[in-house]
């Protein structure tokens, strides 16, 4: 049986099962052995796939939900960098506004990988992956945040003029001493 | 985009904050070169005795006083006077002998002074000759200005104490030669009087003070030569009057022309009884009527007299007769006589046919022989010969040689021996004018133009021995060597375009009416020429350049053609003279064509357009107010018509205080008209009240210089609007009680103001005074700001201002999303007549140098900093970043400030020693400094030129977009492939691990 679960959970292929599952104890010479009530295990016996299944998809969701508040961790640690890395320009603080930004980024664009295994009919995953886009988005948020304290984001009027060439002047003049 | 250009600035900013200018001592000479000129020489004395080098001292027309070598025409040593402090007479005089105990080797020289006077016959200064430091120096005063005239008697009896007989500002000085103390003094100031010369009859108490009264009478004082006391005054008077100077061929008799110029008076004065006798001209030469001039030359009893073109040499008798020898034709130049061996004087004169001189040295004694005759034939481009100097040597056999020192009429210095050129020198480029530049031609397939090309193996071979240097692997004979192909890397000089920019011609117009193109590389010349619309003739007769232009400037569709500049200068010195146009090659250096004498020039203003030829218009204003369009096309009418009404052009007149704009209008009228003659009408005018201003100095931009945004960022993101207009004048004003020298007036009575002036307005943009201040003003302005250096009279020291001007009616743009989405008019045409709300800022620090000029620097596309270089009066260039002049510095910079590189306030700018981008070397007589952008953006050429000329490179924020030139390729090379080696090592040695684990 717990070789059955083990392949079960793994996903099955094909299972021949020689163990006997009738209930009728008029149908087995052999008595039961003491202490062992066959009632119970009865009971069992008939929700047994459904009850296994159920608590497999309790587990999985809740892995799932586990690996959808993960980022949440990497955010504090990310806030905490940030923080060290202060507010000016240099190796330090763009490598790690880099990794902020990249991090978040590369999360939102295997969100389908991340929750491949946690995938079933009966689990609803909708709830977790929102979860998780939304922290990998606020990590994102934060990385760009970071991004502006440096000064690198181009939300300034200056930004947009810095380079812009003098306007052309309509008259010309020369001369000098007379 | 925008990010781009932000980081690029941020490391410009980061990469020179901490910048130090300086060079190692092993770069001096990679990227700069230094030349070192005299002038065109006034007068030449020959230092030859015995042994030792031999020599030449020259007095130049620069006010340089330099010893040179004979056998290579190297300077010696070489003392700059004063601007004003021009040098009247030169000449060598026996010093104090005792000085040079200790050192025996310069005994050779027997302790002789080169003696020189100058400032009008003020100043008299004795030169060590050896070493040409000064001995002493005198100053002579006098009631009025005269005649200045030097005489070092060279045999007074016995006595060692040698007298310098000085005439200068109406008095006789006796000198004493070993110390410069005045013995006696006498004045000779009658009124009307010209004293000439001064002679000394050879073993005698007396010298001759000669000269001219009131044109008609002829004085001759005798005065005793240890005392100064007057022996004998005598005076005759000739009739009729003379004209000219007089000339002393022999020391008791003078011959003088007079005032018809046709007759010669030979004038006897022995013992102070004065004969004269006349000889009428033609009667020495038969039939010749007409006027003649006397020779300044000292001949040995004769004078040379110049008629047409022909000389007449008219011997002098022992009686006072003129007797002539002869008449020689085509004579260009005539030495002073040099007496040598026992009692023979010989002179020398000089024909010349086009490129052939022939030299002649002649006795005084006998005409018939002559001790030499060569000819030797010299470059076209030198011109006539304008002086000769003569000197002698002892050849092997115990012959006389003779040596002539000839001045051409391009300034240049050639010397002549044994019938050839020995060596010349260009001094023309002391005297330069104006300089210009050009590119070079681009290098095309399959013509090599170096000189050498490296091949593969000389070029690893040289990055080895610096690799070898960078270990410190290398001997002192591979470090010479490193250094040596630094210095001569033939890269630097070819004759083509490069891809930084660095190589380049430097056209150079000098005062001499010679062009000449230097190579930015190593400072050769690569061709020179003597306009021939800059030389003398009958319609121009003092022709001087004015300016240089670039003409023609061929970048995109008329590549094949060679770039041409244009050259202006005028035929006099008043206002109205004709003036001059000469279009040159730039390439080969042949003048295309030349127009002279046209009207007038006042002004020569290039027209920010150019024709299908890239040719750029230019228009000439004259003396008259009429602008002429060039050149002269129907194109570049057609051109110009288009734009008629928005070409303005203002005058600045000092003598009325008088600022005036115009604007050109409609052709002229037809008397005058030639179509491309324009009429301009006055539009405004700006007048100082003459009681309380006066004007002393304007400046504008450069018009070629780039500006590369109009915004300029602050500390907290915040936007300024640079106003950037090129019509914009600079223009400072004293009161006229402070036009004097520095400390001629009181600080209460000195105001000095400056103005900012938009020239087609008229509109005073920005006044500011300054009192208790006082010029001169030097200036400089770039972008939006205006940088002078002025004297504060109450604090007694120089100050230097800045001034930034910005557009405040573009404040209000701020709008990210309308930036964003180009909703702007930031980049429309602007017209002054917008009449644009601007605001200044200024701050003032006070600088220790007095300065000659200012210059800023410019580069290829103006985004790299920018340094003021400051020409100080000790003739070096100080680099000053422009991070120091910025109004925006307080005491005590926030921390943001700091970091967009705001540098805390101080009262005075800093001199680091480092900056001095001459180095340790000085560029004499420095006038002005020019920077030219590179193709790099990051580096500027800087061409400082005064009597010496100096060339060199620079990064105000370092090569921050170029490797230096002394990047060890190989080092980077070895580096590489060790590193690929040592991957390929490792990653057998991990494979073969691995397996060895898996056997386990």
């Amino acid at each position: 049986m717990d070789k059955g679960k083990a392949v079960m959970g793994m996903g099955r292929r094909w299972a021949v099962d020689f163990t006997d599952n009738s209930t009728s104890p008029s149908s087995r010479d052999i008595p039961d052995p003491l202490g062992f009530t066959r009632a119970s295990q009865d009971q069992d016996d008939s929700t047994l796939s459904r009850e296994k299944k159920n608590a497999e998809a309790t587990w999985k969701s809740q892995k799932a939900w586990e690996v959808a508040q993960a980022p949440f961790k990497n955010l504090m640690m990310m806030g905490f960098m940030m923080w060290m890395a202060g507010s000016t320009v240099h190796l330090f603080s763009i490598g790690i506004t880099v990794s902020a930004l990249f991090q978040p980024f590369s999360a939102l664009q295997g969100v389908g990988k991340v929750f491949e295994p946690y995938k079933d009919s009966k689990v609803d995953l909708l709830g977790p992956k929102l979860v998780f886009i939304a922290l990998n988005l606020v990590g994102l948020g934060m990385g760009v945040w970071k991004l502006n304290t440096l000064g690198l984001l181009p939300t300034h009027a200056s930004d947009w003029v810095s380079s812009l060439p003098p306007a052309q002047e309509v008259e010309y003049s020369g001369g000098g001493f007379f | 985009m925008a990010i781009s250009v932000y980081l690029l600035l941020c490391i410009i900013l980061f990469s020179s904050y901490y910048t130090t200018f300086a060079l190692y001592e092993d770069q001096v000479g990679l990227m700069d070169w230094h030349q070192q000129y005299i002038g065109k020489v006034k007068k030449a004395v020959f230092q030859t005795q015995k042994a030792g080098r031999k020599r030449v001292v020259v007095s130049t027309e620069e006010n340089a006083i330099s010893a040179l070598d004979l056998r290579h025409g190297e300077i010696f040593w070489r003392q700059m006077l004063g601007v004003n402090d021009a040098i009247d007479e030169i000449d060598i005089a026996m010093g104090k002998f005792d000085s040079y105990e200790n050192f025996p080797s310069l005994m050779v020289f027997g302790g002789k002074d080169v003696v020189t006077l100058s400032s009008g016959g003020s100043v008299l200064r004795a030169w060590n000759l050896p070493d040409g430091q000064m001995v002493w120096e005198s100053f002579l005063f006098g009631s009025k200005p005269s005649r200045s005239l030097l005489l070092t008697p060279t045999n007074f009896g016995a006595d060692k104490d040698n007298v310098i007989l000085v005439y200068g500002n109406g008095y006789l000085h006796a000198v004493s030669s070993i110390d410069g103390d005045i013995l006696w003094k006498k004045g000779l100031a009658q009124s009307g009087i010209d004293i000439q010369h001064l002679v000394h009859p050879e073993e005698s108490d007396t010298i001759y003070a000669l000269g001219i009264r009131d044109t008609s009478q002829f004085e001759a004082y005798a005065i005793n030569v240890r005392n100064g006391e007057l022996m004998k005054h005598s005076s005759m008077e000739l009739p009729g009057g003379f004209s000219g100077d007089l000339s002393l061929p022999t020391s008791d008799k003078a011959v003088v022309l007079d005032s018809s110029g046709s007759i010669l008076v030979s004038i006897s004065f022995v013992g102070g009884e004065i004969k004269f006798q006349k000889v009428q001209i033609s009667d020495l030469l038969q039939g010749y009527s007409g006027a003649a001039e006397l020779l300044p030359s000292k001949l040995a009893g004769m004078v040379a007299v110049k008629i047409d073109r022909s000389l007449l040499f008219v011997k002098v008798k022992d009686e006072g007769t003129l007797e002539v020898v002869d008449t020689v034709p085509h004579v260009e130049a005539v030495s002073d006589s040099l007496s040598f061996a026992e009692g023979q004087t010989a002179f020398g004169l000089i024909r010349q046919d086009g490129r052939k001189l022939q030299l002649t040295v002649k006795s005084s004694n006998d005409w018939k022989s002559h001790f030499l005759k060569e000819s030797v034939e010299v470059d076209q481009q030198r011109g006539l010969v304008h002086k000769v100097f003569m000197n002698n040597y002892v050849r092997t056999d115990r012959t006389y040689g003779f040596r002539a020192l000839i001045v051409m009429e391009d300034h240049s210095l050639l010397l002549l021996q044994q019938g050839a050129v020995v060596w010349n020198r260009e001094d023309a480029l002391a005297s330069i004018i104006d300089v210009t530049t050009s590119e070079l031609p681009v290098q095309k397939d399959g013509v090599s133009v170096a000189k050498v090309e490296l091949n593969l193996f000389e070029w690893l071979k040289g990055h080895l021995l610096k690799l070898k240097a960078t270990l410190m692997l290398a001997t002192p004979d591979d470090v010479a060597a490193v250094q040596r192909i630094r210095l001569q890397s033939a890269e630097k000089s070819k004759m083509t375009r490069d891809h930084n920019g660095f190589r380049k011609l430097l056209i150079v117009l000098t005062r001499a009416g010679k062009l000449f193109a230097l190579h930015t590389g190593d400072g050769r010349i690569v061709w020179s020429r003597l306009l021939n619309a800059f030389r003398k003739s009958e319609t121009c007769e003092n022709p001087r350049g004015l300016k240089l232009h670039q003409w023609q400037v061929p970048h995109h569709h008329a590549l094949n053609e060679n770039p041409s500049v244009l050259v202006v200068g005028t035929c006099g010195h008043n206002s109205d003279a004709s003036g001059i146009l000469s279009f040159v090659d730039a390439y080969k250096g042949e003048e295309l064509n030349y127009l002279a004498p046209v009207h007038s020039i006042k002004q020569v203003i290039p027209l920010p357009f150019t024709d299908s030829t890239e040719q750029r218009l230019h228009l000439i204003v004259d003396a008259e107010g009429y602008s002429h369009l060039y050149p002269r096309t129907p194109e570049a009418l057609d051109i110009f018509q288009k734009e008629l009404g928005n070409i303005y052009w203002y005058s600045v007149d000092i003598n009325n205080n008088l600022l005036k704009g115009h604007v050109v209008k409609k052709n002229c009228k037809d008397e005058i008209a030639d179509g491309y003659c324009f009429e301009s009408s006055d539009l405004w005018s700006v007048i100082f009240p003459s009681d309380s201003e006066k004007i002393i100095a304007t400046s504008t931009r450069k018009l070629s210089e780039v500006v590369h945004t109009q915004a300029k960022v602050n500390t907290d993101q915040d936007v300024l609007y640079k106003y950037i207009s090129k019509n914009l004048l600079f223009l400072a004003t004293v009161t006229p009680k402070a036009i004097g020298d520095i400390g001629s007036v009181t600080p209460e009575d000195s105001w000095l103001f400056v103005y900012l002036v938009d020239t087609i307005t008229g509109r005073v943009l920005h006044r500011m005074s300054h009192h208790g201040c006082q010029g001169p003003v030097h200036a400089v302005f770039s972008e939006n700001w205006i940088v002078y250096h002025y004297f504060n009279l109450r604090a007694h020291r120089y100050e230097m201002s800045v001034v930034e001007i910005y557009d405040q009616s573009r404040a209000d743009n701020k709008d990210v999303l309308k930036l964003v989405l180009g909703k702007h008019n930031l980049s429309a045409p602007v017209s002054s007549y917008s009449r644009p709300e601007v605001v200044t800022k200024s701050q003032s620090y006070f600088f220790t140098h007095s300065v000659k000029t200012v210059a800023v620097t410019s580069t290829a596309k103006g985004i790299t900093s920018k340094q003021l270089l400051i020409g100080t009066i000790g003739d070096q260039v100080l680099a000053l970043d422009k991070r120091f002049l910025d109004p925006r510095r307080t005491v005590n910079p926030t921390q943001a400030e700091k970091e967009e590189g705001i540098i805390p306030l101080t009262d005075t700018l800093p001199i680091m020693p480092q900056a001095y981008v001459t180095h340790a070397l000085k560029v004499e007589g420095l006038r002005s400094i020019i920077t030219i952008p590179a193709k790099l953006e990051s580096t500027t050429l800087v061409f400082a030129y005064g009597v010496d000329l100096f060339f060199t490179r620079l990064a105000p924020s370092k090569t921050y977009d170029s490797l230096t030139d002394d990047f060890n390729y190989a080092l980077l090379l070895l580096t590489i492939i060790a590193l690929v080696i040592a991957i390929f090592v490792t990653l057998i040695w991990s494979e073969r691990k691995d397996l060895q684990e898996k056997w386990r």
